[in-house]
């Protein structure tokens, strides 16, 4: 019977080679660690975060008079909404440390890096959306901060050329925050995690397109690949299970620490709270925007900032495969920014000072050095690298990939390609 | 512990495989309860569960429509002559004592709501009346003339005093 019923779909749906191709004979590399969980982590928190933010929509109200007390008869009155809420808000926190951990891997291991050029385009794509849902849904309870916060973000754009005060309008649909950019919120806060899905969706046909990096950095021979399920349906869901107890730790015991105290006072738009501080997430980036001297330089080292990463395929010019484990410019590098980015989260997370203006400003410039420095670091470190003497795989591979790129560049050139 | 008899036996691997799935859906659905449990009724809504009604102030004859739950409810202050015919009767379509449809004879208490499709009746010289689709009642609300199939609701209500009711609790 259930033969017969699959044998039916088969021949109007490609589900059994979907399942074969993508699931139970999909390869992955035999070594990856537990750092290739994360990617499967975030889409658990998309999933998460879709599902609570349904059922809070279902008795949040979008308007200015009653958005504050709705989160509040969301918190005391409806069955179980003050772990609806309290799931939502701690997902949007570790939705951003799934991804950061996501992103450290990638840049660690170097898996961003040629085949995996798209991949990280549309990593970044997601990271940027991610980024304008969790502010659109930071306004939403229509606290102080949430209030302060979405004026000051929508306020950047005033550094747009000739048309920047039209556009801040145009953004909040009135001359300031108010009910009109609440609703405008609302609706975007709804639309964008569906666009994420289909990002994914895009992310992931990439991916199976491309297979899974691996830690050493060199693409593994067919015998070292081992399918998808069930080895790593099973470390995906052990890992789960990990996440799930560092997650529900937050969510039932320290709901409130990633709050702001400020959001708990109703939105007033005659008087600003004494300190202004974004999320968590968004910590180092606002300490960029502060550390610039200048409105617009700011808003674009800011912009940049975030930019940043999706210049990595052009801006690490080694040839040697991999990330770190070959590398070791690269990890110091690699561990020298995590630093500067915590530096930089402390400078965020504090109102300014001489001292933290300084620190903000050395953080500032070694955040995009690092970035401008890599082509020459790399290559230096390439040469370096061959004159102490590779380890034969990793020869073998380099000599491989240059046979392919001449063979195909005289392919191209005499018009036949493919 | 995991020697190598333990990892090929194929029936103890099976087992775990069978108990580590049947803790992971039960797990799964015990997380998807909060979720339909945010749909029933909040606690805002249960507040409306009971309303209080003051007698005194209905005329003989006279209705009073109160909301119970987002919906009226009759209470209507009968005459004795009502009463009288009432009692005789036992209604057509739906038949029912009058003793059992009231808890002092001169108060009949019934939701407003028409057993036909849900719309609100109106008072009539001898009952009510529905204007949606003709369904009549009689002045003890059960049904005389159809669409409708049922007499008129009577709601779970109690007298906490001799012209006081508390609709919502029997």
């Amino acid at each position: 019977m259930k033969n017969r019923v699959i044998g039916w779909i088969d021949q109007r749906f490609p589900l059994s080679s979907f399942v074969k191709h993508d699931l139970t004979e999909y390869p992955t590399p035999r070594n990856l660690s537990y750092w290739w969980n994360f990617g499967f982590l975030a889409g658990f928190v998309l999933v998460l975060q879709v599902a609570t933010g349904i059922f809070l929509a279902m008795h949040y109200r979008a308007d200015a008079a009653l958005s504050f007390d709705s989160v509040q008869h969301i918190m005391r009155d409806v069955n179980y909404g003050w772990l609806l809420r309290f799931m939502h808000a701690t997902g949007a926190s570790a939705f951003f440390m799934v991804i950061y951990i996501h992103m450290a891997r990638t840049l660690y291991y170097g898996s961003y890096r040629a085949p995996r050029e798209l991949m990280w385009w549309t990593g970044q794509g997601l990271l940027l959306m991610l980024m304008a849902t969790a502010f659109m849904g930071y306004l939403l309870p229509w606290g102080q901060m949430s209030y302060w916060g979405a004026t000051v973000i929508t306020n950047l754009f005033k550094v747009t050329p000739y048309f920047g005060d039209q556009i801040v309008t145009w953004l909040r649909g009135d001359y300031s925050v108010s009910d009109a950019t609440l609703t405008r919120f609302f609706s975007l806060h709804y639309l964008l995690p569906f666009l994420i899905i289909g990002g994914v969706v895009v992310h992931l046909v990439a991916l199976h397109t491309v297979k899974s990096s691996n830690p050493s950095g060199i693409d593994l021979a067919a015998k070292d690949n081992i399918p998808f399920h069930p080895y790593f349906t099973s470390k995906d869901l052990f890992g789960l299970g990990l996440f799930l107890i560092v997650y529900c730790i937050f969510v039932f015991f320290f709901p409130n620490m990633l709050m702001d105290p400020a959001n708990f006072i109703p939105a007033n738009p005659m008087q600003t709270p004494a300190e202004i501080v974004p999320e968590w997430y968004f910590l180092p980036f606002y300490a960029i925007l502060r550390s610039v001297p200048n409105m617009v330089g700011g808003v674009v080292a800011m912009g940049l900032s975030v930019m940043m990463f999706a210049f990595m395929p052009f801006l690490d010019r080694s040839r040697i495969p991999g990330g770190a484990s070959n590398r070791p410019m690269v990890k110091l590098g690699f561990y020298l920014f995590i630093l500067n980015m915590l530096v930089l989260g402390y400078v965020g997370a504090h109102p300014v000072s001489e001292r933290t203006l300084l620190i903000g400003h050395i953080a500032t410039i070694f955040y995009f050095g690092s970035f401008f420095l890599i082509p020459f670091i790399s290559k230096a470190e390439e040469r370096w690298l061959i004159k102490r003497g590779l380890s034969p795989e990793l020869k073998e591979l380099m000599e491989r990939e240059a046979r392919e790129k001449t063979q195909s560049q005289a392919r191209r050139r005499s018009g036949d390609a493919k | 512990m995991a020697d190598k008899d333990t990892l090929s036996d194929a029936k103890r691997r099976k087992f775990l495989i069978n108990v580590t799935s049947v803790v992971g859906v039960a797990g799964a659905a015990a997380a998807c309860l909060p979720f339909i449990d945010s749909m029933n009724p909040s606690a805002d809504v249960l507040a409306k569960a009971t309303t209080e009604v003051d007698l005194s102030g209905i005329p003989e004859s006279g209705v009073h429509i109160v909301a119970w739950q987002g919906k009226p409810v009759f209470v209507y202050h009968r005459t004795q002559a009502e009463i009288k015919a009432m009692e005789a009767g036992n209604g057509v379509l739906d038949p029912e004592s009058d003793q059992q449809r009231v808890k002092q004879p001169e108060w009949l208490v019934v939701v407003g709501v028409c057993t036909h499709m849900g719309c609100v009746p109106n008072k009539s010289d001898t009952g009510w009346l529905c204007p949606c689709h003709g369904s009549e009642y009689d002045d003890s609300g059960r049904v005389v003339r159809g669409p409708a199939p049922k007499n008129l609701e009577v709601p779970p209500y109690k007298f906490v005093a001799a012209d006081k009711i508390v609709i919502g609790v029997a």
